[in-house]
């Protein structure tokens, strides 16, 4: 445990710094937090959608959560971290800034701006050089890492929603829909590559077996380009529904992809296709209603 | 029809718009590396066709063709680039693609462009079916140093 070790010692050492830093913070609450709201005004650290009134709130509370960590005897370095107001309190920051539209860079460098206020004030609490140095020592200590946790915050944020994003469109894009009596349709929008014909099939071939469905639709109206790569994927997929013993019509061939296909060579031939997707449903339902091999209509 | 499809006549080539030959004046180089590339690819290939005013079934064409273009040297060139250009003659406007990869090249050229070939697990239309798809076309392979494809189509449609 050389680590902890090392941050107790280095603590204890600067116990006094800690103490007197607290009591800074303590001291001149009201002064520190308007500063640091003037500062991020001055230097346009700011995003949009963001009120005087709520800054103020913001650093109120970041004054107080600092200043109770500091009453600890947590490590400086981690409170950030550790301390669960002050963890808590950066987060909202950064995200709120976020969402405001402030890039990253300004969310950190705005955290930061607290640096200067405080030493302001403790070079008016101290005139020991020493204490001085020591304080600004861990001054910097705690606010670099805050910094780089709003830095972080951000990033995860984006992160998080980016990803989120593209799983809603993967599921968004891929829905099945009952069109008719034992006929689902699957309007396919955008690209499709492996992924999202893994998706399809899976849902259709679900849906297939749980409707007990008899035709299966597959509309490219929303496809804007189809390559060899995507006639492969269809062909894939019209396969698996033939193997569930389901029919499968493909409808929303737009002229220019009915060229293109034709031109590539690609021989869709063997698949019962449609211009339209309405033309596809009477072709289902032609097919639904053929006389089943004991006479009946198949149902 | 509108007169876009694939035979009909070139527009007259008109004295008033003389525009050096080959003269390229849009240039972007797109890379190569992932499924995502293709994506942004065919989105840039499809606003180059329609800044050089091709109608919509020749739009196809090009995208279609670039993906095809793309996806082998990404799929057997083990990546690469595309270089999009804005291409102008006389008279006529058009969009060329320059695909190059660094993979193991192509031995048998000609059985590349056999329709239903394939060294990989696709439908083996590809190459040919690019070349169908432009005007102009040529490949240039070394085993063991890479590929080139260069394709040009040319707008077709009458001028306004």
């Amino acid at each position: 445990m050389t680590t902890s070790d090392t941050a107790i010692t280095s603590d204890s050492v600067d116990s006094g710094a800690r103490a007197r830093v607290t009591e800074v913070l303590r001291a001149n609450a009201d002064a520190i937090a308007d500063r640091w709201v003037q500062l991020q005004l001055e230097q346009a650290l700011l995003g949009s959608d963001l009120t005087e009134s709520e800054l103020h709130e913001e650093a109120d509370a970041l004054v107080a959560a600092l200043a109770a960590a500091l009453d600890g005897d947590a490590p400086v370095r981690r409170l950030a971290y550790s301390d669960r107001d002050l963890n808590r309190i950066v987060t909202d920051l950064s995200l709120r800034r976020a969402r405001g539209g402030a890039s990253p860079t300004v969310t950190s460098l705005a955290v930061l701006a607290l640096k200067q206020v405080l030493l302001e004030h403790l070079r008016g609490a101290t005139r020991e050089s020493d204490e001085l140095l020591a304080a600004a020592v861990l001054i910097n200590q705690l606010l670099d890492v805050a910094g780089a946790l709003s830095f972080e915050v951000y990033v995860e944020g984006r992160e998080a929603i980016i990803h989120r994003q593209s799983h809603q469109l993967l599921e968004m894009s891929t829905p099945v829909v009952r069109l008719w009596r034992q006929v689902l349709a699957v309007p396919l929008i955008g690209t499709l590559d492996t992924a999202r014909t893994q998706v399809v099939m899976e849902n259709l071939l679900q849906a297939i077996q749980d409707d007990e469905a008899l035709v299966a639709i597959i509309d490219i109206t929303g496809v804007p380009t189809v390559d060899t790569a995507v006639a492969q994927h269809l062909l894939q997929t019209v396969n698996a529904v033939r193997l569930m013993g389901a029919d499968c019509v493909i409808s929303g061939i737009r002229p220019p992809i009915a060229q293109t296909i034709a031109q590539l060579g690609i021989d869709l031939s063997t698949i019962l296709t449609r211009a339209t997707l309405a033309d596809a449903l009477a072709a289902a339902i032609k097919i639904t209603d053929a006389p089943g091999p004991d006479g009946t209509d198949g149902r | 029809m509108t007169g876009s499809h694939a035979g009909t006549t070139r527009a007259p080539q008109r004295a008033d718009k003389v525009v050096p030959a080959h003269h390229s004046t849009e240039s972007s180089t797109h890379p190569v590396a992932s499924e995502e590339d293709l994506l942004s690819i065919r989105h840039a290939v499809r606003a180059a066709t329609l800044h050089a005013g091709f109608g919509i079934v020749d739009q196809t064409r090009v995208v279609t063709a670039a993906s095809e273009l793309a996806r082998n040297a990404y799929v057997h060139g083990g990546g690469g680039t595309l270089t999009l250009d804005i291409v102008r003659r006389l008279g006529t406007t058009g969009v060329r693609l320059t695909v190059e990869d660094d993979g193991p090249g192509i031995e048998d050229i000609e059985e590349a462009f056999t329709d239903g070939f394939t060294t990989g697990a696709g439908l083996g239309h590809g190459l040919g079916g690019a070349r169908r798809l432009m005007d102009e076309f040529t490949l240039s392979s070394t085993a063991g140093r890479g590929t080139v494809v260069t394709a040009t189509r040319w707008n077709n449609r009458r001028a306004p």
